[in-house]
């Protein structure tokens, strides 16, 4: 499902004196299946443009198109269900919207507002509290019982009960600690290959964007800015910094090697493991080289 | 979503309105509501609106602001003066509508209320427009300060007016994002038949209450570290300062009550 953004606008409370536009007209095609990162400082329009890409909020100018949907400024759309059932957002500390009684109920909430039935429904929650690594027990467990990282991990299960094609996702792991930050980010690579998700993460870490992405976007000042692959974005140190962004530690690092060695290396290492072994094969090679 | 909302709202700006000390202008509304009352004629109740008007444009407050304020209101307004339209019997027969008669009187008296509520929501929402909400309590507790000799708990009362009106908006952001996740898992309340709707406010409260308990037992531990403990020798950080122009502006209100006394038919 292709999600095109055509010269979006968006103003909040637009009309009144306390209008504030976010987004200047942005471009963004975000392709099926494709993994894309959109980073930008705080205030950049991160939040605004996500919250268009499953109409909670409707430009006002310019086109967003989602799959056959097409929304347009000004124009009243008739049906957004079958848009926001296959787009699914998980919102910056998602555990804020739990309100079941129980795990099981909270987590079946989505499914079933969009028509699945009962029991494929409970059977989606039982899958995917096995799938986060939660105990079994969890499901008849009240969710204001658990712990912050568990309560995430629910909120997550029950974006992902609605089986969506899209996947959104709001900073994801802010306020988790680096175990379960990873566990995460990991969970939704695999699920983006998988079950052949779009995916699209609004992130602050240059980290995650350089290691899971293979499209990022920088928005600045509501304007979408830059848009590449990992490689040609991160390869723009001076940019980056006009922007008032950091580079990926594994970038970083490969930069200071490259001053301090004088050589450089053909490509960009976007994780620190590739970098590690690009690394220990120049040392060999020396090595090599002084025998 | 809920962005538009005028209520409680402090524009701010730099006009004598703005500038008067906030027990004046307490004192100033509820002297304003009293003295409304005097007027019974035509000659009086255009006094009164000319009289708003003027306060409308020393505050510089733009008109928008005021029509917005009078929106919440406007059906109490227009049902008032359809209240009185059809119900007084007085003066001759205006309309025979052939069920019920409309006098001239009914008519007249419908005006003048529909005046009267004008006025006084005009002057109110002047209030909460020039003046922070925090010096409204500061005010609100100094004027109440005599009542401490009967044992009324002022200060906790003016505390827990400002702890209120301080998370009114952040209550409000927090409904939003709520409103905006669980409308992401296809809960809307905001289309479909009223009682799709009642159901989907269940998914909002109950989120919204579990992070309001949250936050007040969260501030009260911050209140408890800081060693807060009561107002009992507090001293006061923004001074309210009365001038010779706070007692003007009364002045010149008991001014125009003693013109609408003379007036007055």
């Amino acid at each position: 499902m292709d999600i095109t953004l055509r010269q979006v606008s968006y103003a909040y409370a637009a009309g009144t004196p306390f209008e504030k536009r976010a987004l200047h007209e942005v471009d963004l095609t975000i392709p099926t299946g494709s993994y894309q990162a959109i980073i930008g400082h705080t205030g950049s329009g991160k939040s605004t443009v996500l919250q268009h890409l499953n109409a909670i909020l409707k430009p006002t100018a310019g086109t967003v198109t989602i799959g056959e949907k097409v929304l347009e400024a000004g124009v009243k759309p008739k049906e957004l269900k079958s848009v926001r059932s296959r787009v699914g957002i998980v919102f910056q500390f998602p555990e804020h919207q739990l309100f079941e009684e129980t795990v099981e109920k909270d987590i079946m909430f989505g499914p079933m507002n969009f028509g699945v039935p009962e029991e494929e429904a409970r059977r989606r929650a039982h899958e995917l509290v096995g799938l986060l690594g939660l105990p079994e027990g969890t499901l008849q467990k009240s969710p204001f019982d658990l712990s912050g990282g568990q309560m995430r991990r629910v909120a997550i299960a029950g974006v992902l009960a609605m089986d969506p094609d899209v996947l959104v996702l709001d900073e994801p792991t802010a306020g988790l600690d680096p175990r379960g930050r990873k566990e995460i980010m990991n969970l939704f690579a695999r699920l983006h290959e998988e079950k052949n998700l779009t995916t699209i993460l609004v992130t602050h870490s240059m980290e995650d964007a350089a290691r899971y992405a293979d499209r990022v976007a920088i928005m600045h000042s509501g304007r979408c800015v830059v848009e590449g692959t990992p490689q040609e974005v991160f390869a723009q140190d001076e940019l980056l910094r006009d922007f008032r962004l950091e580079l990926p530690q594994s970038v970083k690092l490969q930069r200071e090697f490259e001053t301090i060695t004088g050589q450089a290396f053909p490509v960009l290492y976007l994780t620190e493991e590739t970098l590690a072994e690009a690394i220990a094969s120049h040392f060999e090679q020396e090595s090599e080289g002084t025998r | 979503m809920l962005e538009k909302m005028i209520f409680g709202r402090y524009i701010p700006g730099d006009s004598i309105v703005h500038r008067i000390d906030a027990r004046a202008k307490l004192i100033f509304v509820f002297l304003f509501i009293a003295i409304v009352f005097l007027a019974n004629s035509w000659i009086t109740y255009g006094l009164l609106i000319l009289f708003t008007l003027f306060i409308v444009r020393l505050s510089g407050i733009r008109f928008y602001f005021i029509v917005m304020g009078l929106k919440p209101v406007l059906f109490l307004l227009i049902f008032t003066f359809l209240l009185h339209t059809f119900f007084t019997k007085e003066g001759t027969v205006l309309l025979d509508l052939g069920f019920t008669e409309i006098y001239t009187g009914g008519v007249i008296q419908g005006v003048f209320i529909a005046i009267r509520f004008f006025v006084l929501v005009v002057m109110t929402t002047i209030l909460t427009l020039t003046t922070t909400p925090i010096s409204i309590t500061d005010a609100l507790e100094l004027l109440m300060n005599p009542l401490k000799k009967i044992k009324m708990p002022v200060h906790e009362l003016a505390l827990m007016m400002s702890i209120s009106l301080r998370f009114i908006p952040t209550l409000m952001d927090e409904t939003d994002k709520i409103m905006k996740a669980q409308m992401a898992r296809g809960s809307d309340m905001t289309t479909g038949p009223f009682k799709e709707r009642l159901k989907a406010v269940v998914p909002l409260l109950i989120p919204l209450f579990v992070s309001a308990f949250k936050r007040a037992e969260d501030l009260a531990t911050a209140m408890e570290v800081r060693g807060y403990k009561g107002g009992e020798g507090r001293t006061r950080f923004r001074q309210l300062d009365w001038k010779m122009r706070d007692t003007g502006a009364i002045i010149v209100l008991l001014g125009l009550a003693v013109a609408l006394v003379l007036l007055r038919s």
